[in-house]
């Protein structure tokens, strides 16, 4: 097979010649591999076929009357491949179009089923897989508080530090404290632990889902008369409104932490003042502000993964395609929600 | 006594997943142009016999040599130059989902050898024939094939490089009767045309006895090797089950088998 690059080129020499005969000396080929006698069968059709007189010398002939009787069968011809046209562009346009169509509705479809799914749920509590949620709890919450907690405490430290710079000028350094608190509880401690959530659940959720949709799983438990969406979809989309507000709480704890040690190493102020500037800073609201966006954006994130891993159908790139747009689209969703809150809660002024 | 060194020559093979001994000093050789079939129990170890041969898997101890070396202590330079010499299906095909079925076939040939679009897509052609798919399923994706279209896709492939040595595993599990009888067909054809060893896992007692030469089994995490004839005649009361019970009667002779006496 390694010089079969070799008989390549001496075929393709031979038929560039313009003679009208042509003796191929074949002695030194040997005995060949069928995928070569292949090659010199195919290169002395297009020579017969323009006309041109071949001899061949010192071929091996064991592979003839095989291959001569499987180019007999009759099995159509090799798909000609698709070249680029404006007419081609046009088909691709259209289906790229349709695609996107069909994905929309796909979603509406999905969140219908999970609408009804839950509203029929609602009867009774064996529904509600609580196994499967606590499960689901413990993987996206539980286990995510190591890097949720380090993410936050850098986070407050790296915007105290700035602040305190920033501020110091004016002789406003005590306002680092405002700056951190107010930062972390509305917007830093959530958006951060959603979006490193979306990164880590929203991944597995559709990766998982997506390979047992390749596996025939998700039709496996159909033909059992289980509904899917009350078995895989609900549980993670509950189990992530859950766990999200939880670990927002622990991200706005840590990311306190985090300016509090900043603070009293930077302006020199010491922790029973923090507190007290900490509570003057905050209003009744500001905590909550922060939390209540959780469940959302818990919810977003949820179901994109789960729509998506349902979406993969056929192939390995479908699963890595998808896993992607389930990251990427989910983290998008979560920062576009935070825009609308932050201008709803300052319309209603939260 | 045998003078012929044979393609393949295991020696003494141990494996062991943790407490659990899954073959205990299997031997048998492969001999040069021969079909070898293996079949066992589920669970007694086919597969990991199949990938210990394949180099895909380290015994515990004990040899295995394809064509005189040893692939046990081989490195993965020249272990990977040793796998350029078989093809191997697997038992779901195995063909890469994201490609299409020419470009499976290709991807073995445009690893080893640099050639022209032309030259691929002749080789295309020519596996494709080979296992008798229509030129029509080559741009086609995997999900989009049959069961037996998918086998022999997974053959096509297998073939790409002309191999002189070929891994069937369960090649006709899944198919229906004509559709294995045709694959049976092809693999007696390109033995006899090319000469290959053909080494295959089956189930399928029709193949076993149409087919192979020689039939090893694994029981008792041996592998008792024999003809089909003098397996057939063995004592051994699972390999007495294996044949003698009603699908391996019915292989024999069909009425016997149906009014199971």
């Amino acid at each position: 097979m390694a010089d079969t690059a070799q008989l390549e080129s001496v075929l393709r020499a031979a038929e560039r010649t313009r003679s009208a005969e042509l003796l191929l000396d074949l002695s030194s080929v040997g005995e060949t591999d069928i995928g070569p006698a292949w090659l010199i069968r195919c290169a002395l059709e297009r020579l017969a076929a323009r006309g041109v007189d071949v001899r061949t010398e010192g071929a091996s002939r064991e592979h003839s009357a095989y291959l001569d009787g499987i180019a007999g069968e009759q099995l159509g011809q090799l798909p000609a491949p698709e070249r680029s046209s404006p007419q081609r562009w046009l088909i691709d346009f259209g289906r790229s179009i349709e695609a996107r169509v069909l994905s929309w509705v796909e979603a509406l479809t999905f969140g219908g089923q999970l609408i009804t799914t839950a509203a029929t749920a609602w009867s009774s509590l064996r529904r509600w897989r609580v196994p499967s949620v606590v499960r689901h709890v413990y993987e996206t919450g539980v286990q995510a508080i190591p890097v949720v907690a380090v993410i936050a405490l850098l986070i407050s430290v790296i915007s105290a530090y700035i602040g305190a710079q920033q501020l110091r000028p004016f002789g406003a350094e005590i306002f680092t404290v405002d700056l951190v608190a107010i930062g972390v509880l509305r917007e830093l401690g959530v958006l951060l632990t959603a979006i490193m959530v979306a990164g880590r659940t929203g991944s597995a959720y559709a990766a998982e889902l997506g390979v047992m949709k390749l596996n025939d799983e998700v039709d496996a438990l159909e033909s059992m008369g289980v509904n899917p969406y009350e078995v895989l979809v609900l549980p993670r989309v509950v189990a992530l409104i859950i766990a999200l507000p939880l670990l927002t709480v622990i991200a706005d704890a840590m990311g306190l932490a985090g300016g509090a040690l900043l603070t009293s190493y930077l302006i020199d102020l010491p922790w029973p003042q923090f507190v007290t500037r900490l509570d003057s800073a905050i209003g009744e609201t500001t905590f909550w502000a922060g939390l209540v966006k959780a469940p959302v954006f818990g919810l977003l994130i949820a179901l994109t993964g789960t729509l998506r891993g349902l979406q993969v159908r056929e192939s390995s790139r479908e699963l890595g395609r998808l896993t992607t747009v389930a990251v990427v689209q989910s983290i998008f969703l979560v920062i576009f929600a935070d825009a609308i809150f932050a201008i709803f809660f300052l319309e209603i002024d939260f | 006594m045998d003078q012929v060194q044979p393609v393949i020559r295991v020696r003494d093979v141990v494996n062991r997943f943790g407490t659990q001994l899954v073959h205990d000093g299997v031997s048998f050789d492969v001999h040069a142009g021969e079909i070898f079939g293996i079949v066992g129990g589920s669970g007694s170890g086919k597969s990991v016999l199949l990938k210990t041969m394949l180099g895909l898997h380290r015994p515990n101890s004990g040899t295995v040599e394809v064509e005189g070396r040893d692939i046990t202590s081989m490195g993965e330079r020249e272990l990977r130059e040793i796998k350029r010499r078989y093809g191997v299906t697997f038992q779901h095909g195995a063909l890469f989902t994201s490609l299409s079925v020419a470009e499976n076939v290709i991807l073995p040939i445009a690893e080893a050898v640099e050639l022209s679009e032309r030259t691929l897509n002749e080789l295309v052609e020519l596996r494709l024939r080979m296992v008798g798919l229509p030129l029509e399923a080559a741009p086609k994706f995997p999900a989009q094939l049959s069961g037996g279209m998918v086998k022999r896709a997974a053959l096509a492939r297998a073939l790409a490089l002309d191999p002189p040595l070929l891994f069937l595993d369960e090649p006709t599990a899944g198919l229906d009767p004509i559709a294995a009888t045709a694959f049976d067909d092809l693999v007696i054809y390109l033995r006899e045309t090319l000469e290959l060893t053909v080494v295959m896992v089956t189930h399928d007692l029709d193949t076993l006895a149409r087919t192979c030469d020689r039939v090893g089994v694994l029981v008792d995490r041996k592998l008792v090797v024999d003809t089909l004839e003098g397996i057939v005649k063995s004592e051994h009361p699972w390999i007495r089950e294996y044949f003698h019970g009603a699908r391996g009667r019915s292989m024999n002779d069909p009425a016997e088998g149906r009014d199971g006496t």
